[in-house]
């Protein structure tokens, strides 16, 4: 169950970082492709909090981005519930704690998001012509959001510490570090 | 590991986001009132918070811009002084043919016409822009208070940008020359081929000119620009004439029925931050 205090955290983080980028992230461009916070943020959240918070920040995510540029509601609120879920899902089935799970999250939630979208305008009847231009755009922006996972991971789990309902790495420290030791067992 | 409800529960959420989505997506084709509504509602409360948020993360914007300016400067000066001999050797070709042709009726009153001063220009910044790859639309901080309406003309120094869509208080949107449901009317500026100027779909650098006469001859590096009203049209165009829109780089199929004339556009439309909105009919002004 998702409470209150959660909650207000994800909101938070939610408006602050799509206002971001749409106010600023969005018009700087880097060879030719700009950076996209909101699919890694909404990807590390479902990476620390499960699938079902992970979906739920992904829709309200899509939903205010779409409002807020007056674009077809619903696409991007479909696109990133999925990346949500995805990485949620990540989470609970296989719990995976290498040190470039979140870049790899990262990368693979840009990569869902900006092929899902564009398949999602072509399926809608906007013609998007596959070019070349596309492909490396999509390319760059994946790359640098891989680059930018790491950061971003650190700055969402941060933020969200305080109100994460199990961690898994600090649960295990604390399983480690409170064993007794073979002195105060004799 | 968990137990049946949690994962009726998820799926359940699951299921409801989806069809969730779907009902806005097909509602917002629909042209249904209430989400139309709840969006404007939406754009209204967070255009002024964009505003803001574009103002104070400008200098953060300008260093990064800084330093992309920076990476592309040495391959952008060759470009630009190549661009600047073949626009001396026009300009020096049109000087002549200006003179010769202004002693004849009517090239005064297409200059006038140009003269963009006249047609109520609204300067505007761009606030903010989809996070997309497709380059459809922006915002912009000036909205129905200033006088903007739908379709009325956006342009930059470069040339055309696009056309106002929606239309807040102090706020606007923008349809970019990219955009898949953007076309303008267009002509050759030497030669008077008319078309209209679409998307090529994909790449923001690349339109396509789709002209009348199939097989009309259109050069390379020709310039575009926006036609106007023609005279014996009922139709009024949204844009005044002569606004440039971009340079011919390529013809397909040159000379046959299935010629692809394209241009790119003088605007990069990923690197906006001052636009001017057009505010009045170049039709009305005298």
């Amino acid at each position: 169950m998702i409470g209150t205090p959660l909650t207000g955290r994800l909101a938070i983080m939610g408006l602050v970082v799509c206002i971001t980028q749409i106010a600023a992230v969005s018009q700087i461009t880097l060879f030719g492709a700009h950076a996209d916070l909101v699919p890694l943020v909404v990807a590390m959240s479902g990476l620390l909090l499960g699938s079902l918070p992970g979906a739920v920040f992904g829709f309200a995510c899509g939903f205010f981005v779409d409002c807020a540029l007056f674009q077809t509601m619903g696409l991007s609120s479909l696109v990133y519930l999925t990346v949500g879920y995805g990485a949620g899902r990540l989470r609970e089935v296989r719990d995976p704690q290498a040190a470039a799970v979140p870049a790899v999250v990262g990368g693979a939630a840009t990569a869902t998001v900006t092929v899902g979208y564009s398949t999602m305008q072509f399926l809608l009847g906007t013609p998007v012509a596959v070019t070349g231009l596309l492909v490396g755009q999509i390319l760059v922006t994946v790359l640098v959001n891989t680059l930018l996972s790491l950061p971003v991971y650190a700055g969402v789990r941060r933020w969200l510490l305080p109100v994460l309902p199990d961690d898994p790495r600090r649960r295990r420290r604390r399983a480690s570090t409170t064993r007794l030791s073979p002195l105060s067992r004799a | 590991m968990y137990d049946p409800k949690t994962i009726r529960r998820r799926r359940a959420v699951l299921a409801l986001l989806v069809v969730s989505s779907v009902v806005l997506l097909t509602a917002s084709f629909g042209g249904n009132g209430g989400v139309s509504s709840v969006q404007r509602g939406v754009f209204e409360i967070v255009s002024p918070i964009q505003d803001v948020a574009s103002r104070s993360l400008k200098p953060f914007r300008d260093l990064f811009g800084w330093f992309g300016d920076t990476w592309h400067a040495k391959g952008e000066n060759q470009a630009l002084r190549k661009d600047r001999d073949g626009l001396r050797t026009e300009n020096a070709r049109l000087a002549s043919q200006l003179r010769r042709l202004e002693t004849q009726t009517g090239i005064k009153r297409v200059a006038d016409a140009a003269n963009l001063s006249t047609l109520g220009p609204v300067e505007a910044r761009v606030t903010a822009a989809a996070p997309t790859l497709l380059f459809q639309s922006v915002t912009i901080n000036k909205g129905g208070g200033d006088g903007l309406k739908k379709g009325q003309a956006v342009i930059t120094t470069g040339g055309l940008v696009g056309k106002v869509d929606e239309v807040g208080s102090g706020s606007a949107t923008v349809t970019l020359i990219t955009d898949s449901s953007f076309g303008a009317q267009a002509r050759v500026e030497t030669t008077g081929v008319t078309g209209t100027v679409e998307d090529s779909g994909g790449d923001p650098q690349d339109l396509i000119m789709k002209t009348t006469d199939a097989k009309a001859e259109v050069v390379k590096n020709a310039r575009i620009v926006t036609r106007g009203t023609a005279d014996n049209s009922s139709l009024r165009s949204l844009f005044p004439p002569d606004i440039p829109i971009g340079r011919v780089t390529a013809v397909d199929d040159a000379g046959t029925d299935t010629q692809r004339v394209h241009l790119r556009p003088y605007v990069d439309v990923r690197n906006l931050d001052r636009v001017v909105v057009l505010t009045r009919d170049a039709a009305t002004v005298p």
